[in-house]
């Protein structure tokens, strides 16, 4: 809604809320990003609840410079639905078998706070972590 | 705040409106309804990306992802492919010759070409006047507001080296500082945005993609020159600039920043939106100042010029649609800046319609200085169908037409000049090897015969000279005397006509009849037009 501004502050203010929203559209190159796997079998087992739900969370959190996108099947259906995290200069992080509240743990602990969330790493069958 | 993850953009540009971007528009939405994605999905209109040509054209955020050439019938496979599963609709990217490519931007397209004027074209949404403040919008009347005075605002335009982009490249800041100057109370300033040159839509697009960059740099204009009013005369067939522009101007008066004390600061302006009715000659500056008024849209004479004596006969700035968007950037980021744009006699961009036998017809922006050949081959992706280059005008049907030898001449306006070109109102038009150029003469003519107002006789009667004398050569039965009057009345036209209508008729002609002059002698006594266009043409005319 408009508002009749009066001052340099106020356009200030609302320039700065209007930067948020248009956030999405600005080239990220660099930022934190995590990506949805969304193929057919991630799509069944819930990746798009998982991923409002992560989307939802980041913004909650504040985290404006977050983009949350999707990639295609990353062929470990079982773990599904699965997300990597990448942060900038950092290896990525995979995370398998998730639900929306694992989801947003996830954002607590890893985005907030930095710290891998151990517990939902995924593991592969050689009980390495998949990086 | 609104939680969408991803936005998609899509072109709602004049040339992409034309090839059915609305109907993409609303089977996009629809889709986006019935598959439930709509918490994630928000889908936004947005103003040209250049690439006209391979319009309508679909960015996905935040991937950056470009599609081309959308129809409504896509729709489904990037909603079941794109949407809901994240891959890449391959057969939709860019492509041109050899290349393609996901993101617009890494094309060879636009890596070549400055986005100044065009900063947030294809970026925003033009009729949510939030997304341009997002961008920076209004950043530069706020700054003019809050720490500088007109005179200082004055001497940045001024030391920019920003000069006029609607055609005779008059220094900015130096028209500013007249308009200041002269004696009045009642000052106004007045944006042209008539483009009646043919094959030119830069101010069209400017104006549907950015509308507030154009209300910010009048109302800078407005603080500077010390006017309170601002008139804005767009050209009556440009519907969708005349409706964005009005609904940007309700928005502007809405959030404060125009009208009343903008920004509490005690400076007051408003904008007023005209219609014209699609005269060529009103684009000319006192025609367009009769044609506000209601009088016959004629050419006034000159001097006085419009800073002394302009609308009702007050002190008027009048500058172009793309001079005024240049204004915000400059007051940002200094003239230094701006300066360190383009090339050193002619600092900044330059914004063409690029069309004729080029692949990548549309709408580019690069910095002055850049060569024709970078801008033919590397930007316009080259001559298509195996033809090739013969003939580049710069500047609109006024405008030089340049040949082979002119490919690695740098585009500014001195440069031009040098060769009896100009830059004009920004049309670049590319010819191929299958063009006669008597052909484009008798073609460019009779667009003049006919928008001549009549008011001066040197021109009223010299275009339509102009055409008999290019019509019988065409025939096969000119002379070379007939070439010798051409270029007599050229001149005469030059140094008589009333405004620069007439007197720029004969640029064509004359850079015609000297870079081709072979082709214009083999016409003569009988002989035969080598593309064979001629004797098909004329047919029947003399
Ligand atoms: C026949 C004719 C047509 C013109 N058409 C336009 C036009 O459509 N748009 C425009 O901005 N200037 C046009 N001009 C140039 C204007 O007279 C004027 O120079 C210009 O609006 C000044 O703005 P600028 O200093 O920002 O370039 C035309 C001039 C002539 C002689
Ligand atoms: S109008 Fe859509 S790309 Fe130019």
């Amino acid at each position: 809604m408009g508002q009749s501004m009066k001052s340099m502050q106020e356009l200030e203010a609302i320039r700065e809320r209007a930067r948020k929203a248009m956030q999405v559209r600005q080239n990220q190159e660099g930022g934190p990003v995590i990506s949805v796997a969304m193929g057919t079998c991630g799509i069944a087992k819930g990746a798009r609840d998982v991923m409002m739900a992560l989307v939802d969370e980041a913004a909650k959190r504040g985290l404006d410079s977050v983009v949350v996108t999707q990639s295609g099947c990353a062929g470990y259906c079982e773990h599904e639905p699965m997300i990597k995290v990448q942060l900038p200069h950092q290896d990525a992080v995979y995370y398998g078998s998730l639900d929306e509240r694992k989801a947003r743990d996830v954002v607590a602990r890893h985005l907030v706070q930095g710290e891998i969330a151990n517990d939902y790493v995924l593991q592969l069958p050689g009980g390495e972590p998949l990086a | 705040m609104s939680m969408h993850r991803s936005h998609i953009l899509i072109c709602s540009g004049s040339n992409c409106s034309h090839r059915q971007s609305r109907a993409v528009r609303s089977r996009l939405r629809q889709a986006i309804t019935e598959t439930g994605l709509e918490r994630e999905f928000k889908v936004i209109e947005t103003g040209c990306f250049g690439l006209c040509q391979q319009g309508p054209i679909m960015v996905i955020y935040p991937e950056g992802v470009h599609y081309c050439r959308v129809q409504a019938d896509d729709i489904d496979e990037i909603v079941q492919t794109h949407l809901q599963k994240g891959r890449v609709v391959t057969r939709l990217l860019f492509k041109s010759g050899t290349e393609q490519s996901v993101e617009l931007p890494k094309t060879a397209f636009y890596q070549k070409q400055k986005r100044v004027v065009l900063r947030n074209v294809g970026l925003i949404d033009p009729e949510n006047i939030e997304e341009s403040l997002a961008r920076d919008g209004y950043q530069g009347l706020a700054k003019v507001l809050d720490t500088l005075s007109p005179e200082a605002v004055i001497a940045e335009v001024t030391n920019s080296g920003l000069q006029g982009r609607g055609g005779a490249g008059f220094p900015a800041g130096r028209k500013w500082e007249f308009t200041r100057k002269a004696p009045g109370d009642q000052k106004y300033v007045v944006c042209n945005a008539d483009e009646g040159e043919p094959g030119t839509s830069k101010d069209r697009l400017i104006l549907e993609g950015d509308p507030h960059t154009i209300i910010e740099g009048m109302a800078i204009a407005g603080y500077a020159v010390g006017a309170t009013k601002g008139f804005i005369y767009i050209r009556g067939e440009y519907q969708l600039s005349l409706q964005r522009f009005r609904q940007a101007v309700a928005q502007a008066k809405e959030y404060g920043l125009l009208g009343q004390d903008i920004l509490g600061s005690g400076f007051h302006f408003d904008i007023e939106v005209r219609s014209g009715a699609g005269a060529y000659v009103c684009g000319e500056e006192t025609a367009l100042l009769n044609s506000l008024e209601g009088k016959r849209g004629e050419p006034r004479y000159k001097p006085p010029f419009p800073a002394n004596f302009g609308l009702w006969g007050k002190p008027t700035l009048i500058n172009n649609v793309e001079t005024l968007a240049n204004i915000g950037p400059i007051l940002i980021h200094g003239a230094d800046w701006y300066r360190s744009i383009g090339s050193p006699e002619c600092p900044g961009t330059k914004v063409f319609t690029l069309s004729g036998n080029i692949a990548n017809r549309g709408l580019i922006e690069v910095p002055m200085g850049i060569t024709l050949r970078e801008i033919v081959e590397d930007i316009g992706g080259g001559i298509p169908n195996g033809r090739h280059f013969k003939m580049a005008q710069t500047g609109g049907t006024s405008g030089g037409c340049l040949a082979v030898q002119h490919l690695d001449l740098p585009v500014d306006i001195p440069h031009l000049a040098e060769v009896g070109s100009s830059l004009g109102s920004g049309a670049l038009l590319v010819v191929d090897d299958s063009h006669c150029m008597v052909d484009l003469a008798r073609v460019f003519l009779k667009f003049f015969a006919h928008e001549s107002c009549g008011q001066c006789t040197p021109c009223r009667e010299g275009t339509t000279l102009l055409k008999r004398l290019v019509d019988k050569i065409a025939s096969g039965s000119g002379t070379a005397a007939d070439i010798k009057a051409m270029r007599r009345l050229s001149t005469t036209m030059q140094m008589t006509s009333l405004c620069g209508l007439g007197q720029t008729v004969p640029t064509p002609v004359l850079t015609m009849l000297a870079y081709f002059n072979d082709e214009f002698m083999e016409h003569l006594d009988g002989g035969a037009c080598a593309t064979g266009v001629c004797r098909a043409a004329v047919k029947g005319v003399v």
